[in-house]
Parts: structure tokens; sequence; C-alpha cells
């Protein structure tokens, strides 16, 4: 599963009762003062009771997504088909499937708990968390992937710095996405258990089982067919709770005002004019961690340079397709909050009641029988959704599980058989052996995500640990992957030592934080940071600590020609002009609109 | 992506919502004409109905557009 928002949203989910100290103040109060009353109405068995017809819903999504991954496998014949889809998506299909790999249904459920408890600042791992990396990707960073015809992001730093980075970030980002993905299975069967009452074995096998269908038949073309499949379907099973629920509230502006009312202390309806101070804000974080760590590092990092996302883009039929394949994404990430973040807030209006908080930190929710901040996406679907509508924001959620699972084994299968089996085990093989070495490999993805979530099931303090994972490898990993983009004096010397010291450097960071909790004052510049901050600023020391390395050892080392740098370095590489498209047909052009949106929203959401 | 013979992934999106149309306007006409004893928050919108049409519309218009044989 991908990081930022995914990784945040799990941090939300599994987390949620760390932070947020006043709230922790108000559920306090509310738990001792009022809880007989909230005791009435104590979560049941499970939230949501489907009906037949909701089921049947349900049923046709696993038959239509085995479907195409059957139909899809007669079209995945060589290593390029299975690995890339044949490089031959439209700019559309890429860009969907770029976003639909990172919408995982955690993060549907998780953010829009994250909003119930920090308001609408959630909103800021969609905006700047997301959009400028996306179109930074598109602008700067896809010529030298897409002209290098690398296969992976591993494959890139081989071609870049040599084969010991490469095999540093394939064996980190394998670890890391198998890992990640069955913490996603582990979570997301619990989830099905909590709200639907459904047995968390089944629930584990047989979403495992028809992922690893799909896309051991039908590889990435198949994993990106349903991704785009399952992004319309999140998109229509989630919509209508925010249409009725605005409606419900009186339009945006009598949400905003029951919010005020129910919560006269407290800003939940702004995203910048509250960061000036880490204790002005429910989420403890200022906006230089905002901006610096979660804009300029962690989500500069995950889109730029994490494979899950990167894999989808690079699969596209041509470079301008592959440009603008971010871009839409970055057009449709801007829009997720309104299905993602305003049931949050819709949540604050509409089920609180003035000063009191009727969902409760996971913790307390397990100790009193109360729902939890997690549970207010569900609750809204419980409020608004009958029979048949039900079934399809069931369905949207199990779509959202399945595409970023699918994103992860697909990406998993291509490392390991490229930068792992093919670098180290079998440098020469026919094409037809790697393609077998991918189908299996999926199945053994899956496979080994099933265990990790039977681990984490023994194990529930491994889900502290791994959420560190990511910024462990993702932030240097950008820092890496930057320089050698952009600065042709970084030799592979310096590529290498500067991944390895900004991932010990942030492994280091974590550990001293771990051991003393008061350290986080140095890593984040404040006593006063919490969980998040610390994860915003190890990614931005740790980010500056590669780049630094890989200047040092660069400067110190013999610079690689400049002939051996053609295609993969600016300055070295002859990018295609668009100077004969009309205007509307350059990316930059789209870039350049998509990022006057992004500028309005801000202001207007200030 | 073009190959010959191989169905637009929009076809199969648009047949899925299709199906999905028919499932949700069933149910919310059922709820229409035997509404349950205790009904949702502004059930009186009757998402349901209006919800399964919009999938219907759209089902169609993609299972139309990119039906197999039309050249794309």
């Amino acid at each position: 599963m991908a990081f930022l928002t995914s990784f945040h949203a799990r941090r939300a989910v599994l987390d949620i009762d760390r932070a947020c100290s006043y709230d922790k103040q108000v559920q306090a109060i509310t738990a001792s003062s009022f809880a007989p009353a909230l005791l009435l109405q104590a979560a049941p068995s499970h939230l949501l009771t489907l009906s037949g017809v909701d089921l049947a819903i349900i049923v046709l999504y696993f038959f239509s997504v085995l479907g195409i991954g059957f139909y899809l496998k007669k079209y995945t014949k060589t290593g390029e088909d299975f690995f890339l889809a044949g490089r031959e998506m439209t700019a559309w299909v890429a860009g969907l499937s770029f976003l639909a790999a990172n919408l995982g249904s955690l993060e549907l459920m998780g953010w829009a708990g994250a909003t119930y408890q920090y308001g609408i600042l959630a909103a800021h791992w969609y905006w700047i968390g997301a959009v400028p990396a996306m179109l930074f990707l598109a602008i700067v960073m896809i010529p030298f992937y897409y002209i290098s015809k690398t296969h992976s992001v591993p494959g890139y730093l081989k071609l870049r710095f040599g084969e010991p980075s490469r095999l540093l970030s394939a064996v980190s980002f394998g670890f890391m996405t198998v890992l990640m993905s069955g913490i996603n299975m582990y979570s997301m069967a619990l989830v099905l258990k909590v709200f639907l009452g459904w047995d968390i074995y089944f629930s584990i096998w047989v979403s495992s089982i028809t992922v690893a269908l799909y896309v051991g038949l039908g590889g990435l073309l198949s994993a990106i067919f349903n991704e785009v499949l399952q992004f319309v379907l999140i998109w229509l099973g989630a919509l209508l709770v925010s249409i009725i629920g605005l409606i419900e509230a009186g339009g945006w502006n009598g949400m905003v005002a029951r919010i005020h009312s129910n919560f006269p202390t407290q800003n939940y309806t702004h995203m910048w004019s509250t960061l000036g101070s880490f204790t002005d804000n429910p989420m403890g974080i200022h906006w230089v961690g905002i901006v610096f760590g979660l804009g300029a590092v962690i989500s500069m990092g995950y889109w730029t340079t994490d494979f899950l996302v990167v894999q989808r883009v690079i699969s596209a039929k041509d470079l301008r397709s592959a440009k603008l394949a971010p871009i839409i994404g970055a057009a449709f990430k801007m829009a997720v909050p309104f299905i993602v973040i305003l049931p949050g807030l819709l949540g604050l209006a509409l089920l609180d009641k003035p000063g009191i908080h009727m969902l409760v930190p996971e913790g307390q929710a397990a100790a009193t029988g109360l729902h939890s901040y997690n549970e207010v996406l569900p609750l809204m679907m419980q409020r608004y959704l009958g029979p048949g509508l039900l079934g399809l924001g069931v369905t949207a959620l199990i779509a959202g599980f399945m595409s970023g699972m699918a994103g992860n084994v697909s990406a998993f299968a291509t490392v390991w058989t490229y930068d792992i089996y093919r670098a180290v085990f079998r440098k020469e093989a026919t094409d037809q052996h790697y393609v077998s070495v991918g189908r299996w490999c999926t199945i053994l993805g899956v496979l080994v995500s099933i265990g990790t979530a039977y681990l984490v099931m023994s194990f529930k303090s491994i889900m502290d640990y791994v959420q560190a994972l990511f910024s462990f490898f993702i932030a240097p990993l950008f820092a890496t992957v930057l320089l050698g983009m952009l600065w042709k004096r970084a030799t592979p010397a310096g590529g290498f030592w500067g991944l390895l010291a900004g991932t010990g450097s942030s492994i280091s960071m974590w550990a001293w934080v771990k051991l003393d909790p008061t350290a986080i004052r140095y890593i984040a510049l404040s006593p006063f940071a919490k969980d998040m901050a610390e994860n915003m600023f190890r990614a931005l020391w740790s980010c500056i600590i590669c780049a630094v390395v890989t200047v040092i050892v660069s400067l110190m080392t013999r610079p690689t020609p400049e002939k051996e740098l053609a295609g993969l370095v600016y300055g070295c590489t002859e990018i295609p002009s668009e100077g004969h498209l009309k205007i509307y047909q350059r990316p930059i052009f789209w870039a350049g609109v998509v990022s006057g949106v992004f500028v309005i929203l801000q202001i207007i959401f200030w | 992506m073009h190959r010959p013979g191989m169905l637009s992934i929009w076809f199969f999106i648009g047949i899925l919502l299709l199906a999905y149309g028919i499932l949700i306007l069933g149910a919310g006409i059922h709820e229409l004409l035997s509404p349950p004893e205790h009904p949702l928050r502004l059930a009186e919108l009757h998402a349901g109905i209006w919800w399964g049409g919009l999938l219907i519309a759209m089902g169609l218009f993609y299972s139309v557009r990119f039906r197999p044989g039309r050249n794309n």
C-alpha cells in the first residue's frame, strides 16, 4: 500500500487515539459525564446489515474483476505485457490507475476518521501533500523515467548509479511492499468484521485469492483495467454520502455553521490559519512541517519514486501520455476530499451535539462499546444508504482495498523479477521464463502478504513499526533519484552511499525517539510536536542527509562520462519538443491549470 | 489501449454500471412502494431511484459508446 495519504490513513485508523490532547480531554469529559446516555447508543455486534440486493452487488463485483483477469490473460504474453501492460495505456487510463492504486479503502475510512478528529487539516494530505508532487513528476521526472525505458524505479537506479543502488532500493521496496500489503489485508478484514460481521479469515482469503488470480493472470494490464473500474466504483459508491449529507446540513455554509455551533472554541474548517504554532491546531503540527516535510519531501518521495504508482505512469503509450497521466491524477486527487474529507466534517456537524464528540478514540471505543472516529464513514452510510446503495458503498470500500493490494502485488512482482531475480539469480533467460516467474511471484507475494496478516493478528505492535518503513526508504530515495536526474556530477558511489546514509539516519532518528521520547524536541524542533510532525521532520532530515552525503561523495569520486548519462540526466538527454502541439494539447498547459485550481482551493479554505 | 479485438475497459465499466443501476433502481422503487418501518434520514429523497437512474444512464452510454466492434 502506498505511503503518504494511505500511510497516514493507516496512522489515523490505527493510532488515532494517540493524538489531539484537546480531543482527549473532551473524550474524557464525555466518557465520564455522559457515559450513560452514550452507552445507550453503544455499537451493535456489527454496524451495517446488508440486504439481498447489497450482496448481489458485491458478488457481481467479484465476478467482474475475476472475469477481466481471465479475459486479459490471452493478451498478456510477453514480459512487456505482463510487467508494463505493453506500454500501451492512454493518458486517462494510466492517470486513473495511478490514482486508484493509492486510493485504498483504509484511506477512505481512515481519512474520514482523521477529519472527524482534526477537521479540514486532513485535506493537506490530498492537496499540498499530493498535487505539487504529481505535477513535478509529470513535468520534471517522467521524461527521464520514460526515455530511459526503465521497467522500474530500481531499474532507473541501476542505469544511473549501478547495481548496488538498485539492489538496495529493490530489496527495501520489496520488503516494504509485501509487508504493507499484509497489514492492509488484515486491517481490511478487521474492518469487514467490525462493520459487516464477516469472518476475518474468510475476508482475507477471498479477497487475496481474487487479487492473486486477476493479477497473476493478466499482470499489470489486468491490475490497471481493474483499477480504473475500481476508481469509478469508489466514486459512485462514496459520493452519495457527501451529497445527501450536504442536503441535510443545509449546504456547505450550513455545515460550517453547525460545526462552529457544536465546537465554538475549535477551528475545524480552516486549513492554514491555525498552523502558525504547534499548539494552535489539534494535529499538533506547524506549517513548516506541512510545507517542507509533507509537501516537499514525503509527498515528493512517494509520488515520484514509489514504484507502486510510478509503474502505472511508465505504462503509458508515449511520453506525452505519460506526462499527462499524473496531471489527470492530480486533478482527480484534488476532488477526492469531496468523498473522504467531507463525510468527516459532516460527522462533526450532524452526529455531534454541542460540545460533545459522539465518536471516541479507538482505545476508548473498545473499552466502552461506543463508536470510534474511524467509524464515521460507515455511520454516515448507515444513515443515508438504503438497499442497493449500501451494497455499492461497501463495494467501494472493498474495491479500494483490492486496488491498493493489486498495486502492491504487481509492483512487487516486477521489482522481484527484474531487479532481484534477474539481477542476482538468473541473468540470462527467455522472456517467457520471466513472465512465468512474474506470475508465480504474484502468487508468492499474496501468500507472503497473508502470512504477514496472520503475523499481525498475533503481534499487533508490528503495525507501529511497519508504518515507519516508508519514512526509512522513500524520503532518502527521492533525494537519490532527483540528484541522479538533475545533477550529472552525481556518481554511482555518491548515489549508493547517499541512499544508505539517508536510510540509516532515518532508522536511527526513529530509534532515538522510541528509546527517548523527549528526543522529539530535536527531531521535530519542538517538545510539543506529535507523531505526524515527527514523521514529517524525520523525512526531511533523512532526505537532506542523503543529498549532502551524495554530493560530498560524488565530489570525491570520479565523474561518470557524459555519454553514459544520455537518456538519464538533465543536460545529457534530448527531451522531445512539444512546440508543434496546440497549447491545450501540451502537458505543461494542463499542469498550469491544475496548479491554478490548487492555489485557489488553498485561498478558499485558508 | 488499442489491440485488435480487445474490449475497452470502458465497455466493462458500462456493463457493470448498467447492472448496478438496474439493481439499485429496482430496490429504490421497491422502497417507494413498500416503505420500510424505520426509514433512513432523508428517505423522502428516494436516492436509490435517481442514483440508480444515473448509473443506468452512465452504463448505457459507456456500453454503447465502447461496444465491441466499434472503432474507438
